[in-house]
């Protein structure tokens, strides 16, 4: 409204009145709502710039960090590769765990399930949700590894292993896995499984032939979510899979057994971030920027990994809403 | 029934397309043996999710209690005998304070004694270590001891310094709950038996409750059998008292905005997607934020050197409960936020529309009709939102938490620890006793949960209206 305007109306009625309290109330809010936009500028400029500091080191050359095989700082040796291929292997366990225990945990719930018996596993699951990673971590060291060692032999096993902190993080995601499944499947049209029984389908051939199809994106959704979950789990890594990098080099025939065994410790990216930042840690020093340098790389793999997922997720929606 | 138009059957019998007589028996059969195995197989699945929970609780029982084979470094009856009464009708514990006072006098050295007096004296008339003079000048200097002003120690205190200071007692193994129960008297002629006696002698077994009322009133020791997580418990409830200050108004807000106020434009959509997005940060991202900002960068705030004024020598570095909060608050902000987007988009239209229509304005109809509606459902996320930070570990690690504190956190500023810290420490020391201590401290922080997420469910149960 023009000043003009303002003084012309001033015995109008209907004018709309100025309230400046709604108007502040209304910036505050909104305030409120901008500031998850200032954390995650705080969060990519903090990243980058003390990552930028790394690769600036004259110890350090980018590509090293991007194709190194070897991670030791004592030596100048920045290679990210030990660490990501801890963090695969323990996230690649953790999902031979978690998609079949939780996918048919979901089917279960939502296709077999009378409401009583959901009605008593749903809260179970959500205690096993509720449960704090680091209660994982102890139940890993203390449980899957003694476990693991008495199946496979002492020799076999290592004390820290990538096996049983995967498996333990596997375990802890099911519940993710159970109820992001379990929404998908929930999106499919009770037509669907109408029309299949009427055909005279079983249960077990609506829920495999009719409802996963159907299902797909979103379930599809809920493993992508799932795994960038273990890729970021740290606490069940940091106290069971062990406490140094796995260095190794390409070209030695023996190194692939090496490379995959699962048996053997390895550390990865958040338990490297962990045992780093938990010491004294001087500030100028090389090993406060190379943390920042992983936990960027950490954090576009994740954030990746969120989008494509929700690409699936938007495509469910598409077709059913 | 008749085909669709341009749909043409030239099958004539139906019965080639299907199976007939004993191949449709066949099939029916092997269809639902199929669906019967299915059946079990999803059962034992759940079973497996199930038993897993199970297992992890058991074992986490299994360690917090169970026989132990300990040592003392001074038999409590040779300390009744010194004190000069028949250790077959005395026990230690029966002792006046005037002869606790005499042992420690015998058993400790001075300047331990000077230590502990300055603390807190032991009589209110006299002193027992200290020369008057020195006391009376510490208690008139700048910075005078606690023992000054503090009253007097009690027996229980003395007690528990003698068992501390002279008995000394020493767990040298430890067996599970399970053993404990099923192997007990095994167990017991094991640690009798001569073999152990040599390498150990005055071994004796002792069943030991990890989880006790002295672990949970205690504070942090080195030594397991002294430890307690009372400093963890204090610190744990000053981080989520931050984080609870800082989340819950900046997240409901930011809910009312987004679902009250904003236009479908394209800021606000990318608001919206921003919040999705850092809900799937990893927490660990968090705490190198929180490091690099609050602890670093905003150091002169976080530390409390801003408000400290006269008082400098106190102000440490930035790693406090304040930053901490602040960090797990940040961490928890996008459940919040979408928790309550989702209880605020519960309520009915029907409402807004009344209050908008009587002339009140979109804050007005906001606080007095949509946020009491929205309130239980807006607490119901929150707390459970809280409750997840409170388990929490990895963020608070790179935020810097101190591993060993004694000292009581007593304001935003202090110092801190927490119970996931506590546990995961720990759970990372081989030696006997911290795995069992690690374990009654996660039955403590379990316990803390349970009390949270019950009250959201009772909230929940409780308040929920519904307007169908």
């Amino acid at each position: 409204m023009t000043g003009h305007a303002t003084h012309t109306n001033t015995q109008n009625p209907f004018r709309k009145r100025r309230r400046p309290f709604e108007a502040l109330v209304k910036a505050a809010l909104f305030a409120s709502g901008a500031l998850s936009i200032a954390t995650t500028v705080g969060l990519v400029v903090v990243l980058t710039q003390q990552a930028l500091l790394f690769f600036f080191d004259p110890q350090v050359s980018l590509g090293e960090f991007l194709t190194g095989t070897a991670w030791q700082p004592q030596l100048g040796a920045f290679g990210i590769w030990p660490l990501i291929l801890a963090t695969l292997i323990t996230s690649a366990i953790a999902m031979f765990v978690a998609l079949p225990l939780g996918l048919a945990c979901a089917i279960y719930l939502s296709e077999y399930a009378s409401a009583r018996v959901r009605g008593t596993i749903k809260p179970i699951l959500e205690v096993l949700a509720g449960i704090p990673t680091v209660v994982f971590g102890y139940f890993a060291l203390n449980f899957m590894t003694p476990l693991l060692r008495n199946v496979f032999g002492d020799a076999t096993v290592q004390i820290f292993n990538q096996a049983s902190a995967g498996i333990v993080v596997g375990i802890l995601i099911i519940p993710l896995v159970s109820s992001l499944a379990e929404d998908a499947i929930h999106a499919v049209p009770q037509s669907l499984r109408e029309a299949a029984y009427g055909m005279g389908a079983t249960r077990l051939e609506v829920s495999t032939r009719v409802v996963l199809p159907a299902a797909l994106s979103g379930i599809t959704a809920a493993f992508v979510v799932a795994i960038s979950r273990a890729i970021g789990e740290t606490m069940v890594v940091a106290i069971a899979a062990g406490a140094a990098p796995r260095n190794f080099a390409f070209g030695d025939d023996s190194m692939l057994g090496f490379i995959v065994n699962p048996f053997l410790s390895g550390e990865t990216m958040t338990g490297h971030i962990v045992r780093i930042s938990g010491g004294d840690i001087s500030y100028a020093s090389i090993d406060y920027t190379s943390i920042f340098a992983i936990g960027l790389t950490l954090f576009v793999m994740t954030l990746t990994l969120n989008s494509i997922s929700r690409r699936f997720v938007a495509r469910f929606r598409e077709t059913y809403e | 029934m008749s085909a669709g138009p341009g749909l043409k059957l030239d099958v004539k019998d139906f019965s080639e397309l299907f199976p007939q007589g004993e191949d449709l028996q066949r099939q029916v059969g092997s269809r639902r043996r199929k669906e019967g195995w299915a059946k079990y197989l999803f059962v034992f699945v759940l079973m497996l999710a199930i038993g897993a929970l199970a297992t992890l609780l058991y074992t986490i029982i299994n360690s917090a209690f169970g026989i132990t084979a300990v040592v003392n470094q001074v038999e409590p009856d040779e300390l009744v005998a010194a004190a000069g009464y028949d250790p077959a009708i005395t026990a230690l514990e029966e002792l006046t304070y005037d002869d606790l006072v005499g042992l420690l006098q015998v058993n400790v050295s001075n300047g331990a004694g000077r230590r502990l007096e300055r603390e807190r004296r032991f009589y209110e008339d006299r002193l027992v270590w200290e020369s008057p003079e020195i006391f009376a000048e510490l208690c008139s200097s700048s910075e005078p001891p606690t023992g000054c002003d503090s009253a007097p120690r009690g027996h229980s205190d003395l007690l528990q310094m003698v068992n501390e200071r002279i008995v000394e007692p020493t767990v040298l193994d430890a067996w599970t709950l399970f053993d404990s129960v099923t192997r007990r008297e095994a167990i017991e002629l094991e640690i009798l038996s001569a073999e152990y006696q040599e390498d150990n002698p005055g071994a004796r077994p002792e069943f030991r409750a990890w989880l006790s009322w002295q672990f949970i009133t205690s504070p942090q020791n080195p030594d397991p059998e002294l430890a307690g997580v009372r400093t963890a418990i204090l610190g744990t409830l000053w981080v989520i008292a931050i984080t609870i200050v800082f989340a819950f108004p900046v997240g409901v807000a930011a809910a009312i905005y987004l679902e009250e106020y904003a236009k479908p434009n394209r800021l606000n959509r990318m608001i919206q997607t921003n919040i999705n997005n850092l809900a799937g940060v990893p927490s660990i991202i968090y705490g190198m934020l929180g490091l690099a900002i609050f602890v670093r960068a905003l150091e002169p705030l976080t530390s409390g050197a801003v408000l400290a004024g006269d008082a400098p020598h106190l102000v440490e570095n930035g790693r406090t409960v304040l930053s901490a909060g602040i960090t797990l608050g940040l961490l928890i902000l996008p459940i919040v936020i979408i928790a309550s987007q989702e209880a605020i988009r519960a309520v009915p239209n029907s409402l807004r529309a009344a209050g908008l229509a009587l002339g009140a304005t979109r804050w007005q109809t906001i606080r007095k009709h949509i946020l009491p509606v929205a309130l239980p459902g807006i607490l119901t996320g929150s707390i459970l939102a809280t409750a997840r930070a409170m388990g929490e570990t990895a963020p608070l690690v790179v935020v810097g938490a101190s591993t060993f504190i004694v000292q009581d956190p007593t304001g935003p500023f202090s110092k801190f620890t927490v119970l996931p810290i506590q546990i995961f420490q720990w759970t990372t020391r081989p030696q006997v006793g911290f795995q069992e201590i690690a374990a009654a401290a996660i039955l403590v922080l379990l316990a803390l949960l349970l009390t949270m997420n019950a009250t959201a469910v009772i909230l929940r149960n409780r308040y929920s209206r519904s307007f169908k």
